[in-house]
């Protein structure tokens, strides 16, 4: 039997409400406009015959009355695991790269059940980004959860596009927030060389508010699927400040109480049910999860940084186009880096406390307190370390990042300096090492 | 008792309304039952779906609950059945060493059930109905019991279960049949009584089930903490001590050291039972737990430290409602402990998770809120909670007199590491210890990030007399002075911060090297070394009489930078020590180095 209705009593912003029967609590509806035109809506609300809808395209033009048809389905997301990469979605899943709809597909749930604690295994691999600032100093480990806080103007989108080129990964990702459409062309003209393991699911700014909030559930689904047939995915989310935004659009538009500077009081478990899907999967594969926050005001206690950084298993900062070494932390690094290089941790030790060395040095100096001689090597050393390390630009692999970092080292300081245990300059100071 | 019926009235998240003829009792539990639409029932090989739900608010023939599931499908007009009971747990034997949901579902039972996730409308029983256990009785026919008594008791891992009368019953019973020793599993009737106020003849198994959202109460008396519950981490034993039967509360921001702490209390705590509350927080932090526990050996009973434990576990994107309920169900476990006699320890993390979600189901309910849109009602919730920790004496009529506790240490993650946010605010009203976690200090890398400005113990001068016993006598009295010492010595910091080294006198810089350096060498410890980690009671005195030695020592400097130099390489070699193993060659040396260093300027100054 078919539900259609044709009378909507309430329009607020992309909320609508009607009265219907035998409708469920996440059902999908197709609304067909006056126009011709047609979009989805999502059940959020259910007051006895009073069924509130969310309109993924937005309220703008829809008419008191307009056909309201429930669909018996919850929403979907048409998954092909050969037709899907190399494609670009909208947040609803519907394909805008004007090719054909999907062949073969399955359509599959979203937002699903979350993995059982007792089947999670402790992560053990790491995942090379080629970013020496990533893989030697804040190692990313396979289903880890990472925040990118970073302000407006600084280039996260393309740390993400580099990310998504280099890393080591079967499948990338990439859930578009809120993105000027200027990044959306970046995003597919970059990422057009490695079509064959990347899927675009896209918000752009312009889009209805809605879409945005179903962005990272249609990219996580996916990645879910990838996952449990054994593929090491990476889903990178830009922005996930974005999709907080537009929750909190739709909860103010369904009165619902704020909790915190207008947020909704289940942010921190709307983004946990999200960040969550990160994990390594026993004898199978694994989702990884690298997200840009954008901090308004560069305030980290803002709700949504905040909330993130208690949700994420550590967090990147990118200032003034680096990321900064002394904030940014992967707290999952120590299960992987004993198992790289013997030198690994100690050297990323060294060159950071010798780099906070350089970076003190630079504050006297800048305040007129003279500089001795150990300092001009520190200052030397630390504009090494910028223009070779830390520039973004830099790809090489781990093992020529940790030798890149004993020339560095080797550039400005004596062994003895560097207090780096003697056994491991025997094997690694580059003099040793020729020798 | 009758049980209702009704009908989904409105679903707004995890919050359904129903309205429903009969009587509903708050908070008791009742199903939703689900059109199959996806197949899911199907899939699970059940007749069809039902979600669990608690009643939360009744109002002229509606009730609104909270479901502990996702709520998609749910219709208008769906039925639901109400169980007259409410949300309750099984008490039994089998519970150490499991991992179990909010509600008390086995989640590796459930894994084997139904796979990588967790299906919703899925509910298993907690104990283990095919493991059989070694049954001991020990009531006498005819011996009348109350609530709590023995009947028998069990071996369970090192500890002997005392099977009880269940706490629910009231007034006393007449034992009418008790089983003969055997290997019984949990579902055997073990005991037949008579209830004397009723008539009514129960036949009683090794499980009864306890609404967990009530404390148990059926013990002789409660007593006043007078006794420590160890932790091994040094600045709380000493400086912020934690009675046992006492409560503590654990705030940082996040990235401060809470889960590494929270961990390594863990593992090294003095209780017989360790209960982990994984409550609304990261996955991964259990699952290292998990992992690593069974593998570990704890010194003192020298079997795994899985054995000693529960973990309750409702990680960040499981249900919110059951996140609700998690940290009722893991009190509720260590109360059951409690009544056996054994220390029991909770460790809830993070109460804020669970106040966020009690802030949630507010929201739904339109309840007008409170500061931050927390319930109004959010302080006295959190102030019961931590109420149930206490220490108790019990008494049985054939086992004798014993003492049992519940120790509670809840982290709080407050907003933007801001203590003056309001679950903080009301935990610290109602604790007995606060242990303030920094950003300072975890910037600075002083771990653990225990502010030793800004946290403090009611329990320190309560518990003088027990920490003077299991230390030396003048502890708590030379803890105090070290403390003041430490206080002073951060002022010199502050000042030297404005007006600079060089215009500080002598003995100020002095007075703030002694302070940095107890600092460095007692307050600080190195959760990820194995000596370091859990420094025996004695070590610790001994560290402590060290450090007072040193501070207090007189070395006469001439100058600034000879007195830096000093104390550099006095730290330098007490915190090598520190991860010295007892009895090696280094632990020897060292301990003789800071000697003779502290015996040569003695005796330079003789000279």
């Amino acid at each position: 039997m078919r539900k259609v209705y044709t009378h909507i009593d309430q329009i607020v912003g992309p909320v609508i409400t009607l009265r219907a029967k035998g409708v469920s609590y996440g059902e999908l509806a197709r609304i067909r406009t006056r126009d011709g035109g047609s979009t989805y809506a999502q059940v959020i609300k259910l007051k006895g015959e009073e069924v509130s809808l969310q309109v993924f395209a937005g309220s703008k033009g829809i008419s008191t009355g307009d056909e309201v048809e429930f669909l018996g389905r919850q929403v979907q997301l048409d998954f092909s695991s050969d037709n899907l990469l190399g494609r670009t979605f909208n947040g609803v899943g519907e394909p805008i790269d004007s090719r054909p709809r999907l062949q073969g597909a399955e359509p599959i749930e979203i937002g699903g059940p979350s993995f059982n604690p007792s089947r999670r295994i402790i992560p053990s691999q790491m995942i090379q980004t080629g970013i020496p600032m990533i893989d030697m100093f804040n190692t990313l480990v396979k289903s880890q959860k990472l925040p990118i806080f970073s302000v407006a103007g600084e280039p996260y989108n393309e740390l993400l596009a580099r990310i998504a080129l280099q890393a080591q990964a079967d499948v990338i990702v990439l859930g578009g927030m809120g993105l000027k459409y200027d990044d959306y062309l970046y995003f597919r003209d970059q990422l057009a060389s490695s079509k064959e393991r990347t899927i675009l699911f896209v918000h752009t700014a312009a889009d209805p508010v809605v879409e945005c909030m179903m962005v990272p559930d249609m990219a996580l689904a996916a990645a879910e699927r990838y996952a449990t047939a054994g593929k090491d995915v990476l889903v990178l989310l830009t922005d996930m400040t974005a999709f907080a935004d537009s929750m909190k659009e739709v909860a103010v538009a369904m009165e619902q109480i704020p909790a915190n500077r207008g947020y909704p009081g289940d942010l921190y478990s709307q983004l946990a049910s999200r960040y969550e899907k990160a994990v390594d999967i026993e004898g199978s594969g694994s989702i990884t999860i690298l997200a840009v926050t954008t901090m308004p005001g560069d305030d980290v206690t803002h709700p949504v940084p905040d909330n993130t950084g208690y949700i994420t298993e550590g967090q990147f900062y990118l200032k003034g186009g680096v990321i900064d070494p002394f904030g940014s932390l992967s707290r999952l690094k120590q299960l992987v880096n004993g198992k790289t290089r013997p030198d690994h941790a100690p050297l990323m030790n060294a060159m950071i406390r010798l780099y906070d060395a350089a970076r003190k040095v630079r504050q006297q100096q800048s305040m007129g307190f003279s500089v001795s001689t150990f300092d001009q090597h520190l200052l030397a050393y630390a504009s090494e370390f910028e223009t070779r390390m830390m520039d973004l630009a830099v790809n090489l692999s781990l093992v020529e990042q940790l030798d890149l970092g004993w020339e560095i080292l080797a550039n400005h300081f004596t062994e003895a300096q560097t207090t780096i245990p003697g056994k491991l300059l025997a094997t690694w100071w580059p003099k040793n090492r020729a020798a | 008792m009758s049980t209702s019926s009704g009908h989904v009235q409105g679903v707004s998240g995890n919050m359904v309304t129903v309205a429903f003829s009969g009587d509903v009792r708050m908070n008791e539990v009742a199903f939703i039952t689900l059109p199959d639409l996806g197949g899911e029932a199907v899939r699970l090989k059940a007749e069809a779906l039902r979600l669990k739900a608690e009643v939360i608010r009744i109002r002229s023939g509606e009730c609104d609950m909270q479901v502990f599931e996702d709520t998609r499908g749910i219709e208008v007009g769906a039925e639901v059945s109400f169980t007259g009971q409410l949300l309750a747990i099984e008490l039994g034997p089998g519970l150490l060493s499991s991992t179990y949901d909010g509600l008390g579902n086995p989640l590796e039972a459930l894994a084997n059930r139904c796979g990588f996730f967790l299906q919703r409308g899925v509910y298993l029983p907690t104990l283990d109905r095919q493991r059989t256990w070694a049954w001991q009785p020990i009531a006498r026919l005819g011996q009348r019991l109350s609530a709590g008594h023995a009947l028998g008791t069990v071996p369970e891992a090192m500890f002997t279960h005392r099977i009880m009368v269940p706490f629910g019953i009231i007034g006393q019973v007449e034992v009418i049949d008790v089983a003969p020793p055997g290997d019984l599993t949990v579902d055997a009737t073990v005991a037949t009584v008579r209830v004397l106020a009723t008539g009514e003849v129960r036949a009683l198994t090794m499980v009864q089930e306890w609404p967990v959202k009530r404390p148990v109460s059926c013990y002789a008396e409660r007593l006043l903490p007078s006794k420590p519950m160890t932790t091994r981490t040094r600045i709380v034993d000493a400086f912020f001590p934690v009675a046992e039967g006492g409560t503590a509360c654990v705030p940082g921001p996040f990235g401060s050291g809470k889960t590494v702490f929270q961990q390594s209390v863990s593992r090294y705590a003095e209780a017989d039972i360790v209960i982990i509350a994984a409550c609304g927080e990261r996955a991964g932090e259990v699952v290292e737990t998990l992992r690593e526990f069974p593998e570990l050996i704890d010194p003192r009973t020298g079997r795994s430290l899985m054995e000693r434990t529960i973990i309750i576990c409702n990680t960040s994107s499981m249900p919110v409602a059951a996140r609700e309920a998690s940290v009722y169900t893991a009190i509720t476990l260590a109360e059951y402990y409690r009544q056996m006699g054994l220390r029991a320890l909770l460790l809830a993390d993070s109460t804020s998770r669970w106040a966020q979600a009690l802030r949630e189901m507010s929201g739904r309910l339109e309840e007008i809120p409170g500061e931050e849109a927390f319930p109004a009602y959010l302080g006295s919730l959190i102030a019961a909670f931590y109420e149930r920790a206490n220490i108790v004496r019990l008494e049985d009529p054939n086992l004798g007199p014993s003492q049992g506790s519940v120790t509670t240490i809840g982290t709080v993650s407050p907003a933007g590491g801001n203590f003056e946010e309001p679950v903080t605010q009301s935990t610290l009203a109602v604790v007995g210890c606060f242990l303030g976690l920094t950003y300072a200090r975890s910037y600075a890398k002083r771990f653990p990030a225990i502010s030793p400005s800004e946290s403090w113990s009611k329990y320190l001068e309560r518990l003088r007399p027990a920490l003077d016993a299991a230390y030396f006598p003048g502890w708590v009295d030379l803890v105090n002075r070290l403390q003041r010492l430490y206080i002073a010595g951060q002022k010199v910091g502050d000042q030297m911060k404005v007006v600079g080294e060089d215009d500080l006198a002598q003995a100020d810089f002095e007075r703030y090297l002694a302070a940095e350096f107890l600092d460095s060498v007692f307050m600080q410890q190195n959760a990820f070394s194995e000596v370091d980690s859990s420094p025996s009671n004695e070590r610790t005195a001994l560290l402590l009489k060290l450090t007072a030695q040193v501070v207090d020592h007189d070395f006469g400097f001439r100058s600034k930078d000879q007195a830096r130099e000093t104390f550099t390489e006095l730290t330098a070699t007490v915190r090598d020590w520190n991860l010295a193993a007892e009895g090696s060659e280094d632990y020897r040396t060292l301990l003789e180095k800071v000697h003779s260093r502290l015996n040569a300027s003695a005796a330079a100054r003789a000279a």
